[in-house]
C-alpha cells in the first residue's frame, strides 16, 4: 500500500487543506425555482430606486490608459472627453520636458461630479512607449503595471479583515493610439495589442484623423480591422463576452462598423453658426470635434462613457481579474509573491 | 477625503451620469435574489404572512406539531414586477417550539444561516469562481413571529434571537395580531423592546442615514416589532375585495393601518430596505463569518513579528506544512511495510526448516524400513531354495523308493517262502 499525494494540489481550495475543527454544517439541496404570479402590486421594482441611491452615495472608479507614441495628441483627447484638464501635460507638467528613456507610468486622479454622480477618474499616461530607437519590450512595463494593479486587488481581497471597499486601481480602459499612416498597423501596435489585449480592454483608436480624407480613412478603417482579425487580437467589446442577442447585435455594429474610432481632440473653442464648439482651426476650415460628420470623436465618448463604462468595468472585474487571480492561485509557490511597487515608483501629481 | 485626487469642475456635458443607469440596466438583467427566513412556532401564522406580502399563494403545505426536530424548508419562486425579476427564497421553519424539550431547536437554524455563508465562502475561495452568476442564499432577513401572549417574550424567543443576532438582520413580528386589543398592545410592545435591550440582542435598525428616508426610518423604528395580521381569504368592502379576516363581531382588515402594522412591514421589508437589507448582509454579518471561519483555519492577517501576513503566504506555509506531514504519514507507512514484510519472511524461513527436519527424518525412516525389506526378502529367499532343496529330495527319494521297493518287496516274499 503507498498513499500517493493529493490527485489535484493545483485545485485544492484552501478550506481542504486543514481539517475540519467541527463538523461541517451539511448545505440543503438548492431550492426549485416556482413561477408566482403576482395578484397585486407590491413594490418589488422600488428595489431599482434603492439600488440607484446607493450606487450615487458611494460615488464610481474609473481608470483608463492612453498609450501611444508621443505626438499623437493622447493628452488632448483625455481633456476633451472629460471635458477638463485631466491629463497628465495639464497638470503642471512642462510642454518641452524631453522623453523619457524608458517607458514610464505616470498616474493623475481627479474627482470629478456630474448630475449628482461622484466619479473618481484616474488617466495613467505612459509617456516613452514606442519612442525608443529600439522598441523591443517595451509594452512589458505596461502589463506589469496592469498586473501590479490585479495584485493589489487580490491581496486586499484576500485579506481576512478586509475593507467594505476595496479601492479599485485596476486598469478599466486602455485606449490604444494608432498612427494615421493611412498604409497599415505597424509591427509595435500589433505586438503590444496582441500582448496586452488578454490582460486588459484594448480600444483601438485612430489618432490626429483629420489628416485623412473620408475615402482614406474608410479604407484606412477596413484594413486595420482586417488586420486586427487576421492576428487573432480581441479588441473590447470582445465577441466572446456578448450576453445575449442585443449586446450581439448592438456589439456586432460598433465591432464592423465604427470601430477602430477615427478621432479628434480639442481644447479649443470657436465660434461656428453661432455656437461654441470645440474644433480644431485651419486655414481652410473650422475642423469641429463633435461634429459626426468631422470625426467620430462623439461615437467614442458615447461608446466609452454614457453606454459602456459599466461594462468595461465588469468585464475587467468578472473576466480579467478572475483570470489573473486563478492563475495567481494555481502557481504552487514555485515562484515569491509578487512584490508590488511602493509609492515612490509612482508619481502622482497633487 | 480625497486623498491625492484633485478635484476638477466640468466645462460641458461629459454623460456619466448615466452610470447609475447602466449599473442598474446590468442588475436588471441579472436579476435580484431575496431570502428570507422565518422563525416561529406552528401556527404562529408564517405562510399566511407571506402569501400576503407578495399577494400570491404560495401553497405552502401545513405542518403537523408532532415533528420530532427542527426542520428548514426552503423553495424559491420567481417573481416579476414590470423589468425586475426577483428569485424569493421563503426559508420555513417546520417544528419549532413543538417538542417537548426546545434544548436543540436553534441550532439547526443557526448551522443552516452558516451553512449558507459557507457555501459562498467556498465559491469565493475557489481558484475557478464564478461569483457574478452565483445563486446567493445567504439569509437577508430574518422575521422572528412572536407569539401574540400579551405578556412578554418566551425563553426559547430570547435564546433564539441571541444567538443569531449577529449572523442575519432579524425583524420581530407579532403574529396573529388580532388576538390582543390595541391598549393591550403598545404594553406589550414596549414589554418586548425593553426585553431585547435588557437581553442585548441586536435587532435590524432601519437605516438612517440618508436623509430621503431617514425620517420614515426613525418613526418605523419606533413601531418595532411590528404587530400583523395575514389573510389568504378577501372579503368585500365597499366595493373593493381585500384581504381580511372575518369574525361574527367585525372584520379585521389586512391592509388598513388601524388594525394592524402589515403595511408598514411591506413598506419596510421591500419598497424601502430590500437593498438595504442585502447589502447588510453581505458587508457585515457574511463579513464577520467569513473573518472567524478563516481564523479558525489559522489563517492570520499579523504575522509572529506583528508584521503583516499575505494569506498568499500563509496559504504556502500551510501547503508546505501539509505537504510535511503527508510525507512524514508515507514515511511511516512504508516502515510499517517493511517491519511485516521482515516478520512474515521469519515466519516462512521457520516453517521452511521445519518441513525440511520432517523431510529428512522421514527420508531415514524409508532407508530403515528399506533395509529390513532387503533382510526379510533374503531370508524369504533362503526358505524357498530350502523348500526347493526338499522338494528335489523328495522327488528323488521317491523315484529311488519305486524302484527299489519291487526288490524289498522280493525279498519279503523269499522270506516268506
Amino acid at each position: 500500500p503507498h498513499a500517493g499525494p493529493v490527485e489535484n494540489k493545483n485545485e485544492a481550495a484552501m478550506s481542504e487543506l486543514v481539517p475540519e475543527p467541527r463538523q461541517k454544517p451539511v448545505v440543503p439541496m438548492k431550492p426549485m425555482g416556482i413561477n408566482a404570479n403576482l395578484l397585486g402590486y407590491i413594490g418589488i421594482d422600488t428595489i431599482i430606486e434603492q439600488m440607484r441611491k446607493k450606487t450615487m452615495k458611494t460615488g464610481f472608479d474609473f481608470n483608463i490608459m492612453v498609450v501611444g507614441q508621443s505626438g499623437l495628441g493622447k493628452s488632448t483627447l483625455v481633456n476633451t472627453l472629460f471635458k477638463s484638464q485631466v491629463s497628465r501635460k495639464s497638470s503642471g507638467w512642462n510642454r518641452e520636458e524631453k522623453i523619457p528613456k524608458t517607458v514610464e507610468i505616470k498616474a493623475i486622479g481627479h474627482v470629478i461630479e456630474e448630475g449628482g454622480v461622484k466619479m473618481k477618474l484616474t488617466v495613467i499616461d505612459t509617456p516613452g512607449f514606442g519612442d525608443q530607437i529600439n522598441n523591443e519590450n517595451c509594452w512589458e512595463p505596461i502589463e506589469k503595471y496592469i498586473n501590479e494593479q490585479y495584485e493589489k486587488f487580490l491581496k486586499e481581497e484576500v485579506n481576512i479583515a478586509r475593507k467594505k471597499r476595496i479601492p479599485d486601481t485596476r486598469v478599466h480602459c486602455c485606449l490604444y493610439f494608432i498612427s494615421p499612416t493611412g498604409h497599415s498597423l505597424r509591427p509595435l501596435d500589433l505586438e503590444f495589442m496582441k500582448h496586452l489585449s488578454k490582460v486588459v480592454n484594448i480600444i483601438p483608436v485612430i489618432a490626429k484623423a483629420d489628416t485623412m480624407t473620408l475615402e482614406e480613412k474608410t479604407e484606412f478603417k477596413q484594413r486595420v480591422r482586417k488586420e486586427l482579425e487576421v492576428n487573432g487580437i480581441e479588441f473590447y467589446p470582445q465577441k466572446e463576452f456578448d450576453e445575449d442577442l442585443e449586446d450581439k447585435t448592438e456589439n456586432d455594429k460598433i465591432r464592423q462598423e465604427s470601430m477602430p474610432f477615427a478621432v479628434v481632440g480639442s481644447d479649443k473653442e470657436y465660434q461656428v453658426n453661432g455656437k461654441r464648439v470645440l474644433g480644431r482651426k485651419t486655414p481652410w476650415g473650422i475642423i469641429e470635434v463633435e461634429n459626426l460628420t468631422h470625426c467620430e470623436f462623439a461615437l467614442l465618448r458615447d461608446f466609452v462613457i454614457r453606454t459602456h463604462l459599466q461594462d468595461l468595468k465588469e468585464v475587467t472585474h468578472n473576466i480579467h481579474y478572475e483570470t489573473y487571480r486563478a492563475k495567481r492561485l494555481n502557481d504552487n509557490g514555485g515562484l515569491p509573491p509578487m512584490t508590488v511597487e511602493t509609492e515612490e515608483n509612482h508619481e502622482s501629481n497633487l | 477625503q480625497n486623498d491625492g485626487y484633485r478635484t476638477l469642475s466640468l466645462s460641458g456635458h461629459v454623460g456619466f451620469g448615466s452610470l447609475p443607469d447602466q449599473l442598474v440596466k446590468k442588475s436588471i438583467k441579472q436579476g435580484f435574489c431575496f431570502n428570507i427566513l422565518c422563525i416561529g412556532e406552528t401556527g404562529s401564522g408564517k405562510s399566511t404572512l407571506i402569501n400576503s406580502l407578495f399577494n400570491t399563494n404560495f401553497d405552502d403545505p401545513v405542518s403537523s406539531h408532532f415533528l420530532p426536530s427542527v426542520q428548514l424548508r426552503a423553495q424559491t419562486y420567481e417573481l416579476q414586477e414590470s423589468d425586475v425579476l426577483l428569485k424569493l427564497t421563503i426559508v420555513n421553519t417546520v417544528g419549532f417550539g413543538d417538542q417537548i424539550n426546545k434544548e436543540e431547536s436553534y441550532q439547526p437554524i443557526v448551522d443552516y444561516i452558516d451553512a449558507q455563508f459557507e457555501a459562498y465562502l467556498q465559491e469565493e475561495l475557489k481558484i475557478k469562481r464564478s461569483l457574478f452568476s452565483y445563486h446567493d442564499t445567504r439569509i437577508h432577513v430574518c422575521l422572528y413571529f412572536i407569539s401574540p401572549t400579551g405578556h412578554s417574550l418566551k425563553t426559547l424567543d430570547l435564546l433564539t434571537m441571541k444567538s443569531l443576532d449577529s449572523k442575519v438582520n432579524i425583524i420581530p413580528i407579532i403574529g396573529k395580531a388580532d388576538s390582543i386589543s390595541k391598549t393591550e398592545l403598545q404594553k406589550f410592545k414596549n414589554k418586548i423592546m425593553s426585553e431585547l435591550v435588557s437581553n442585548d440582542v441586536q435587532i435590524y435598525q432601519f437605516p438612517t442615514d440618508d436623509e430621503t428616508i431617514s425620517k420614515i426610518n426613525t418613526i418605523m423604528n419606533g413601531h418595532l416589532p411590528f404587530a400583523v395580521v395575514g389573510s389568504t381569504e378577501e372579503v368585500r368592502i365597499g366595493n373593493k375585495m381585500v384581504r381580511a379576516r372575518q369574525y361574527p363581531w367585525g372584520i379585521v382588515q389586512v391592509e388598513n393601518e388601524n388594525h394592524c402594522d402589515f403595511i408598514k412591514l411591506r413598506e419596510m421589508l421591500i419598497c424601502t430596505n430590500m437593498e438595504d437589507l442585502r447589502e447588510q448582509t453581505h458587508a457585515r454579518h457574511y463579513e464577520l463569518y467569513r473573518r472567524c471561519r478563516l481564523e479558525e483555519m489559522g489563517f492570520r492577517d499579523i504575522g509572529p513579528e506583528n508584521k503583516p501576513v499575505s494569506l498568499q503566504e500563509a496559504y504556502e506555509a500551510k501547503r508546505h506544512e501539509f505537504y510535511l506531514e503527508l510525507q512524514r504519514k508515507e514515511e511511516e507507512m512504508r516502515q510499517q511495510f517493511v517491519q511485516k514484510v521482515r516478520e512474515k519472511e521469519a515466519i516462512l524461513k521457520e516453517a521452511e526448516k521445519q518441513v525440511h527436519t520432517k523431510f529428512e527424518h522421514r527420508m531415514l525412516m524409508l532407508q530403515e524400513v528399506k533395509v529390513k525389506l532387503e533382510k526379510n526378502k533374503k531370508v524369504l529367499e533362503n526358505e524357498i531354495a530350502m523348500f526347493m532343496e526338499k522338494k528335489a529330495n523328495a522327488e528323488v527319494l521317491q523315484s529311488q523308493a519305486s524302484v527299489s521297493t519291487p526288490l524289498v518287496s522280493l525279498k519279503r516274499d523269499k522270506d516268506r517262502k
